[in-house]
């Protein structure tokens, strides 16, 4: 298996919190990783470094062997790099297909393709096919900005994988998510990911779910890699216990971070 | 919302054809007729900027290009023909928009705003300065000719004909525009610029090529505007120009291509019947028509809705 991100001692500091300390991570092709760590770890500037949203302030990353360091967002994104967001980013006036269709002709505006006409109908098709792959066929015309957070999740990833991605990465999908949807929003997901062969890189704090659906757990204190192995060694692991989980690993934490 | 497609081009003939018709059968309403026309264009391309959420209050800046560089070209170096009179401004006013555009691109909301605005004071300092070109009084435009055809003085209507196929193929190249991958891009804009980034597209890039288009439209409308009224004055890059353009803009809405037309054409002969029945009182009457705007028709003349739009409400709880 060869990895598809490599980051190579990445140094992020924001004043005098370092955010990242030395960061090397591999994620490897066709693979679940889960990333866990307490609040400020440095989990969501790890994945805003990857895609281009903060420059960290030294190291390398190398997407399929190319450097990404330098490169904007949008640049990255069309290297086959996508993101869902803790907070969902969605075109809140428009409805669930309205903002699949524009996803899908967003991925056309590029180069000389942007002028050429995009019909409604294959727009809708297309974004059709993709609400039924995540369930979401009953809140086809329904208002992005008033529909429930899990709905607006899988939105969100929904568009996020219009791209046809290499690599995916998830900060935190089941966040505010009720609890008991959290597995099935979670199965809707990972299913999808893996029809269309996207490696993942999720940000979890429900332990329940990192268990379950990661290949491999990354755990994160203040800013350097704790740990990173099997999810059983990980989670099991007496640090990450002491320090991420915490002692009460056994009653299942009822996570808000927002 | 296929049959929206099949039935838009027999729309905008039947709308160019019923013009035709009108300003043939009511020649004395041809000159107002032509500067709604005219302002039409210039709102247009302000509509289709306000998709993306951007307001320009500097368009004038365009529609004084429009119309000195025709009254220059006719008075300084004897050009009378139509052809090169509405090249030459197309080509004028999209190179300074490619310039100015470079800069304007990258402001949002009320700092684009006001940096169009700074530019279109700008030109108009310019021109109220030079005395060569006529000052506050500006220049009379006269014998302008299409292959040998008067367009202006008795012969407007002529020029009128001409106006309203311009106006078709810009109604035309807007829907067309809107229709492809960059043109889909303005309304995403306008909601949420990281999530258009994320998806890998250019939200600068299409606003500044949406800069470019608006500013050829109201150059066209200005160069048409000086043809038709022959005369041109420093007033067209004033900001009140601008702000009407505004004003027209937010009564017209961003959700149809036509009503940019409507609004400008109802907004003149409002004003005509206004200045002859109760002179002195236009900007009451202006007034009364916005705040009634604002108050039922929020989102414009494009807002009206014949069908109703195809969304569900979702209940809190709901699962997927």
């Amino acid at each position: 298996m060869k990895p598809i991100i490599e980051a190579k001692s990445l140094i992020k500091r924001f004043g005098a919190v370092t955010a990242a300390n030395d960061v090397n991570v591999d994620i490897m092709s066709g693979t679940i990783s889960g990333l866990i760590g307490t609040n400020g770890a440095g989990k969501t500037t790890f994945i805003n470094m990857i895609t281009g949203y903060l420059g960290p302030d030294s190291g390398s990353i190398l997407l399929d062997g190319q450097e990404i360091v330098g490169l904007s967002p949008r640049q990255i994104t069309r290297r086959g790099v996508a993101r869902s967001f803790q907070i969902p980013q969605l075109f809140n006036s428009l409805t669930a297909i309205e903002n699949l269709m524009f996803a899908y002709s967003a991925t056309d505006s590029v180069g000389i393709k942007g002028f050429s006409i995009l019909s409604d109908d294959e727009l809708a098709t297309h974004a059709d096919e993709r609400l039924e792959v995540f369930g979401l066929g009953a809140f086809r015309n329904s208002i992005a900005g008033t529909m429930p957070e899990g709905i607006r999740k899988l939105l969100d990833i929904a568009i996020a994988m219009v791209g046809k991605p290499k690599v995916l990465f998830l900060d935190e999908p089941t966040s505010g998510v009720a609890s008991e949807e959290k597995f099935s929003v979670m199965d809707r997901i990972i299913d999808a990911t893996r029809v269309a062969g996207v490696s993942v890189l999720f940000v979890e704090h429900d332990m329940e779910i990192v268990g379950r659906y990661s290949d491999r757990v990354l755990a994160f204190f203040e800013g350097r890699v704790l740990i990173d192995g099997p999810p059983e060694t990980v989670l099991s692991d007496r640090q990450v216990r002491e320090l991420i989980i915490g002692e009460e690993h056994c009653v299942r934490r009822e996570d808000n971070h927002a | 919302m296929m049959n929206k497609t099949k039935t838009f081009v027999p729309v905008a003939v039947g709308a160019a054809l019923f013009l035709i018709v009108a300003a043939w059968s009511l020649p004395t309403w041809n000159f107002v007729i032509s500067i709604g026309l005219a302002k039409g264009l210039a709102v247009l391309g302000l509509v289709l900027m306000m998709r993306a959420g951007l307001v320009s209050f500097g368009q004038g800046l365009y529609y004084a290009i429009g119309g000195y560089s025709v009254g220059l070209m006719v008075n300084l170096w004897r050009i009378n023909e139509a052809v090169l009179l509405l090249i030459a401004p197309v080509v004028i006013a999209a190179a300074t928009a490619a310039v100015a555009g470079l800069l304007l691109s990258r402001y949002r909301d009320i700092f684009f705003a006001m940096l169009t605005l700074a530019l279109s004071m700008l030109l108009y300092g310019l021109l109220v300065k030079s005395v060569e070109l006529g000052g506050t009084d500006g220049f009379n435009i006269r014998g302008v000719t299409l292959f040998g055809l008067p367009l202006s003085g008795t012969a407007r209507f002529n020029g009128l004909v001409i106006l309203v196929l311009i106006c078709f193929t810009a109604v035309i190249t807007v829907w067309y525009f809107g229709k492809t991958a960059l043109g889909r891009l303005l309304p995403g804009i306008k909601d949420n610029e990281i999530r258009v980034e994320y998806l890998g597209a250019s939200a600068s890039k299409t606003i500044y090529l949406s800069y470019i288009l608006a500013a050829i439209l109201a150059a066209v409308g200005g160069s048409m505007s000086g043809i038709l009224v022959a005369h041109v004055d420093p007033e067209m890059a004033f900001w009140a120009t601008s702000g009407e353009f505004v004003v027209i803009a937010v009564l017209a809405g961003t959700g149809n291509i036509f009503t940019p037309f409507i609004a400008a054409l109802a907004l003149e002969f409002v004003r005509t019947f206004a200045y002859q029945h109760a002179p002195n009182t236009w900007q009451l009457v202006l007034g009364v028509i916005i705040l009634s705007m604002i108050l039922f028709l929020p989102t414009g003349l494009g807002g009206i809705r014949f069908g109703k739009r195809n969304t569900t409400t979702v209940e809190a709880g709901e699962k997927a």
